[in-house]
């Protein structure tokens, strides 16, 4: 399943860095991160709960990044 | 201005006041050092704060973990040494302004971009009571009447059932000339009314309309990620905590070389300063900034010249294409075909253009089409059964109770029927009626107008190679492929035969070039999504091209397809220009650094000033009007 989320984030780099923490979560099957449209795209692995693992990507992210925001 | 950059801008331009101030105080000591730290203060402690996150979450190594170290070590350095703090304070000031100012830019350019995207039309008109009300156009059923006052935009494809106007349909294929319509046309939403009100009759639902369509696919396209892209930011990954532990070897092992093996003072200082300098330089925000917003750009300005490209990867793909691949029918020529003769006919000319266009009347090829136009009268489909449509080669079908064959030289081999061959050039549609040779029918069809020129331009842009693929007759395809200067040409090929003919083209291609296949997206799916790149043409309004194309080219004039390649090399080049400039001047104020020639206020151009540039640099690739 594939979910699009709008984000907050300020720098380039800093939307890397979340494309790559969420890409690290478990349940994610592959994520990207829009920096221009301000939008993260992910597939989940079947059989997961989009909703329980969107929380931990955000948890994720809030580490790389402190200053981002995933708007679920 | 949002309410973050407002905030941002205030904080500068007080720490910067306090600045000069504090330049005609003269304090000294510890008040000069506590003075010093208000403006610091006030610019960085956001810097500082985040730095210290990073270290607590363990990810170190970003930009604010870089400039801290850097400005408290050039502080630490004034406090021992100096006794000057500027440069501490200027470093992250301007660093300050360096993000406020991408900040700005990239806010402006993302606004600027969807405007011009911008075609969702806000609300429906719906007729109630001899009132019109406005509604989300989300909720409008198909097959209902919505009226569409002059000015407003098509929210819904449909079809007109009262009113004609013009309609401007830049918007969507970035063709300036407005558009006629009469009750019975189909209109496609996102066109803009620019006379008479039209009530519109609903085809589908508003998510399934050409507009939403089209806006999917643009605001997805930068989420497919280009190869550059990849790069850079695999570059950035590596190239922040390399510059950091090189920091690290340049302020302990040069001042430990000098100490012991060749006996000279140590300088810690210097050396620290050195180090300093290098993490400064260190902040990959130019890269990474620049590469996607080039390739933003670059979609955004070609959506808004009719071009839609379905990605980064695909403009980077098309920038590179050497040899093109052209379907004749719908993409060359105009796919609307004339009956221009009819020879050696057994039956009255009438007659026989009745059984043809009867015979081919529950086929929708062009040909088809032009046949029934031909014969001028409503078709009777209850007269025909038992059609056969043999693919590539015609139609056998009873008619009337009489088997009609009607079809190529190949059809009336296969049945073993004995047919004059003719000399003009065009599509013969050879006829026979139980089994005996009652003539054909020359169908030609028609070079569009800027088909020449848009061969010639290309060969002019470095296209290598031009080759033609045609289900058509060998003559005909020849004679079109002259006419236009094409090098190439390969007829009478069924639709499987394309897909292998361009496959093996795949294999002989010039050396480091790709591949783009041009078709007008009806029944050629298989070859646009086989070729490296697949280009569908006119559009407008067609599902499966849109699905199955990696770039859409909105109406069907050929000089769109230079004009996409133009625009995906502008971008590209700009992207590469950033790549290099960017490196570039951040390795040489590298070495600069180590050497000891650079001071930090370089080092911060090398930072900030460079992703301004970049920035600029990669907006550019928005302009593409002129290409």
């Amino acid at each position: 399943m594939k979910k699009t989320y709008k984000i907050d984030v300020d720098c380039a780099n800093c939307a890397n860095k979340m494309e790559q923490a969420a890409n690290n979560t478990p349940g994610v099957k592959a994520a990207t991160v829009n920096f221009m449209t301000l939008k993260m795209i992910v597939e989940f692995e079947d059989g997961q709960d989009p909703k329980a693992v969107m929380q931990e990507v955000l948890k994720n992210c809030k580490k790389v990044e402190d200053d981002c925001e995933i708007f679920l | 201005m949002n309410k973050k950059q407002k905030k941002m801008l205030i904080r500068i331009l007080i720490a910067a006041v306090l600045m000069v101030v504090l330049h005609f105080v003269p304090a000294s000591g510890i008040l000069r050092f506590v003075l010093y730290m208000i403006p610091y203060a006030i610019i960085g402690y956001d810097i500082l704060i985040k730095a210290g996150k990073g270290v607590k979450n363990r990810q170190p190594f970003d930009e604010n973990f870089l400039m801290a170290v850097a400005t408290v070590g050039a502080i630490v350095l004034g406090l021992t040494q100096s006794g000057d703090y500027t440069e501490a304070i200027g470093v992250m000031l301007f660093y300050q302004v360096g993000e406020w100012f991408q900040s700005y830019a990239v806010g402006k350019s993302r606004r600027n971009i969807s405007q011009l995207m911008d075609i969702r039309p806000d609300y429906a008109n719906i007729e109630q009571d001899g009132a019109l009300e406005q509604v989300d156009p989300d909720e409008v059923e198909v097959g209902t009447i919505i009226v569409v006052q002059p000015g407003e935009k098509v929210p819904i494809d449909g079809v007109i059932v009262e009113g004609s106007s013009t309609l401007d349909t830049s918007a969507l294929t970035g063709e300036s000339l407005p558009r006629e319509t009469a009750p019975g046309d189909e209109i496609i939403s996102g066109c803009i009314n620019l006379s008479g009100v039209l009530k519109i009759r609903t085809t589908r639902e508003f998510g399934e309309s050409t507009v939403s369509k089209i806006l999917d696919l643009v605001e997805n396209a930068s989420s497919r990620k280009s190869r550059s892209e990849a790069f850079i930011s695999r570059f950035a990954r590596v190239y922040t905590p390399a510059v950091c532990y090189s920091a690290l070897a340049l302020l302990i092992l040069p001042p430990l070389v000098r100490m012991f093996l060749l006996d000279l003072p140590a300088d810690w200082g210097d050396w620290l300063y050195r180090a300093l300098t290098f993490l400064v330089i260190s902040c990959p925000c130019a890269l990474v900034i620049s590469i996607p917003l080039s390739f933003f750009a670059g979609i955004g300005g070609a959506s808004n010249a009719g071009v839609l490209i379905k990605g980064s990867n695909y403009l980077e793909t098309l920038s590179q294409v050497k040899a093109i691949v052209f379907d004749k029918t719908g993409t060359l020529t105009q796919g609307v075909f004339e009956v221009s003769g009819i020879h050696h006919n057994k039956l009255e000319d009438e007659k026989l253009l009745e059984l043809a266009a009867l015979a081919e009347s529950a086929s929708s090829h062009p040909i088809s089409r032009s046949l029934q136009r031909a014969y001028g009268k409503p078709v009777d489909r209850s007269r025909v059964s038992d059609i056969q449509e043999i693919s590539g080669n015609g139609v056998i079908a009873k008619v009337d109770g009489m088997e009609v064959a009607a079809g190529n030289d190949k059809l009336m081999k296969r049945l073993g029927i004995d047919f004059i061959p003719c000399h003009h050039v065009g599509t013969i549609i050879h006829m026979a009626v139980n089994g005996a040779y009652a003539g054909h029918i020359v169908i030609s069809d028609v070079i569009k107008p800027h088909s020449k020129q848009a061969i010639h331009d290309l060969h002019r842009a470095g296209i290598q190679k031009t080759i033609m693929l045609t289900g058509d007759i060998d003559p005909v395809a020849r004679q079109v492929a002259d006419e236009l200067g094409i090098d190439e040409v390969y007829s009478e090929l069924l639709p499987a035969d394309k897909v292998e003919k361009v496959e093996s083209l795949l294999q002989n291609k010039p050396s480091g070039g790709k591949l783009a296949f041009v078709g007008d997206g009806i029944n050629d799916a298989p070859v646009l999504s086989r070729a490296d790149i697949g280009i569908a043409m006119g559009a407008m309004g067609s599902d499966a091209a849109i699905e199955a194309a990696d770039v859409v080219l909105m109406d069907d004039d050929p000089l769109k397809i230079v004009k996409a390649v133009k625009i995906s090399r502008k971008c590209l080049r700009i992207v590469y220009q950033n790549i290099v400039f960017a490196i570039g001047i951040k390795l040489i104020c590298l070495v600069l650094g180590a050497l000891g020639l650079a001071n930090m206020w370089l080092a911060i151009f090398a930072d900030v000033g460079v992703m301004i540039l970049a920035v600029l640099n990669a907006i550019r690739a928005l302009f593409v009007k002129n290409l």
